[in-house]
């Protein structure tokens, strides 16, 4: 599936609840099936500093496509990160640098990435493209 | 007794659906509500009055004048200062204490002096404390509390020395909701000669403040957290030290001769006012205070007290919830957290439940840091506030439980 697909298919999976409370446990679902981060990215070198969450972020290389690991302290921001993990894994540093992230507006979550909820999340949108960006510099280096 | 339908009305905000749901504005230590007295004084003043003070002979201008300084007067009389010349008005709580921090500093802070600070302080009353230290290589000393919230007021004469020039200390904090007593630590710093700033912000709007029964040396606050207009703020001196302390900036409407080679400056409060200054938001302030003085202060105290008093012991009951700041004397300000649950979730879903709280560390990192929490969340009431509010908290934080457990 492409980037725009999964997003898609994530948009269709949200249609289908009528409450504002069932998606938010669906997000408390997601937060809590998150892989767990390797404790040793858990520190300050992996954190994106949101004003009131945390988000610890890590990306690797692996046959020329990014996977990444991520945690957060809050139970929300976990269930959207496990969503922008689900969209941008195993994806080329091209593709993540040059995504078009609209499933997060669809979806009526934007109001979590706005900046004056300072959650970290609009942060660790641009550290994935900052991931993208540096691992393709790497890659034509 | 207060009359809560009647008031209700008077606040337009309260009296919608957010999220689906009826309001319930709990996030009045941040700001309060505006009553439509203010909205619609301040929409007619700029319908039909409004022209720039002091520099004008036309009428309008005049007028525009004599509802600024007019409002200066009416605050002069809200806290009992001696004198109107002692009230300055400035952009805000910050602003005010930006203004001593650098005016008092020039005149009194030299290499080697102290000022002390509570631990409890917001930044605005922290940060600015701590820039003058290293502009003047002077030493910040910090008054610490107790697990309840409580100032350990005993430790304060062994924090003050012949050095000591200032101390600076909220009447009221703004994460714990304590309560300070502030007239018997002026007592005490004054018996050793050293200045008191107190921070109004959060205890303006709650109890009636008497500078001169106090006897502090400044006190500042804020417009928006007494439901006047944002951007509008108060700093009371005594004369003595307006008189002695330069100005904080230059421009117009402050300056009594200027040529090029030299300035000399009017009096205070005209010193510390340069520029044109919001003298709609000081109008606004004025209005909102006489909107209070027609309520009673003491009656917004009772109600407060009461609706700090059921909801505290509502909250209590909620396995797994700590509330941080059990001082014995509070405003209606309740931070908590539920076991296990981030406040930020708690605050997301009472958003979605309609009611507006704070979450986060309050502007008190250290506060946070002394409980080991990276933030709470905070309930803040005010007079316009029900029962039924501090209900409907109670069985939203109930909802957010059985969500996260």
């Amino acid at each position: 599936m492409t980037i725009e697909e999964i997003q898609n298919e994530i948009i269709e999976e949200f249609s289908m609840f009528d409450e504002w409370m069932d998606k938010y446990e669906y997000l408390i679902e997601l937060g809590r099936d998150l892989p767990q981060i390797d404790t040793k990215f858990k520190t300050n070198e992996y954190l994106i500093n949101g004003c009131q969450s945390k988000v610890w972020l890590n990306a690797e290389l692996k046959d020329g496509k990014i996977y990444f690991t991520a945690d957060s302290d809050a139970i929300i921001t976990k269930g959207i990160v496990a969503l922008l993990i689900r969209v941008l894994n195993g994806r080329t540093p091209k593709e993540i640098m040059n995504a078009d992230l609209f499933f997060i507006d669809k979806i009526g979550l934007s109001e979590n990435l706005s900046p004056t909820r300072s959650n970290g999340l609009l942060a660790m949108v641009k550290q994935m493209k900052m991931y993208g960006m540096a691992y393709n510099a790497k890659l034509n280096s | 007794m207060i009359n809560l339908e009647k008031i209700r009305k008077d606040f337009p905000v309260l009296n919608q659906k957010i999220n689906g749901k009826d309001y319930v504005y709990l996030d009045n230590g941040a700001t309060t509500q505006k009553p439509v007295q203010v909205i619609d004084a301040v929409a007619d003043f700029y319908r039909n009055t409004n022209s720039n003070i002091h520099r004008g002979v036309h009428y309008l201008s005049n007028l525009s004048t004599k509802l600024y300084e007019g409002a200066r007067a009416k605050i002069k009389h809200f806290i009992n200062a001696e004198k109107e010349s002692e009230i300055i008005f400035t952009k805000g709580t910050t602003d005010s204490v930006n203004l001593v921090a650098f005016s008092f500093g020039e005149r009194y802070v030299s290499e080697g002096d102290e000022i002390i600070v509570s631990a409890m302080e917001h930044h605005s009353n922290l940060v600015p404390w701590q820039m003058l230290c290293e502009r003047k290589k002077a030493k910040l000393r910090i008054l610490p509390f107790d697990k309840s919230g409580e100032l350990e007021i005993d430790k304060l004469p062994s924090l003050i020395n012949k050095k000591t020039k200032l101390l600076a200390l909220t009447h009221v904090s703004n994460s714990l909701g304590t309560v300070n007593p502030v007239k018997d630590i002026i007592k005490i710093a004054h018996k050793y000669k050293v200045a008191v700033l107190i921070d109004g912000a959060q205890s303006i709007q709650h109890q009636k403040i008497d500078v001169q029964d106090l006897d502090c040396d400044f006190f500042v606050f804020s417009g928006h957290k007494i439901y006047a207009e944002t951007g509008i703020g108060v700093l009371y001196a005594k004369e003595k030290f307006l008189n002695a302390m330069p100005p904080y900036q230059g421009g117009g409407d402050m300056v009594d001769h200027v040529s090029l080679e030299k300035t000399t400056y009017l009096d205070a409060p005209f010193k510390f006012e340069a520029g044109t200054v919001n003298y709609v938001g000081a109008y606004s302030l004025g209005l909102a205070i006489d909107y209070i003085n027609t309520i009673g202060i003491e009656n917004i105290a009772k109600h407060e007290q009461d609706l700090l008093q059921y909801a505290t012991e509502k909250l209590s009951q909620i396995d797994g919830l700590t509330i941080y700041g059990t001082a014995k004397h509070k405003t209606s300000t309740i931070s908590f957290l539920l076991k296990n649950i981030h406040h930020y979730d708690t605050g997301m879903i009472l958003d979605k439940l309609g009611i507006a709280v704070r979450t986060g560390s309050h502007c008190t990192q250290p506060v946070m840091d002394f409980f080991e929490i990276t933030g709470t969340v905070r309930a803040s009431f005010a007079f316009y506030n029900t029962f039924a509010d501090a209900d409907r908290l109670v069985e939203g934080v109930l909802k957010v439980k059985q969500m996260f457990e």
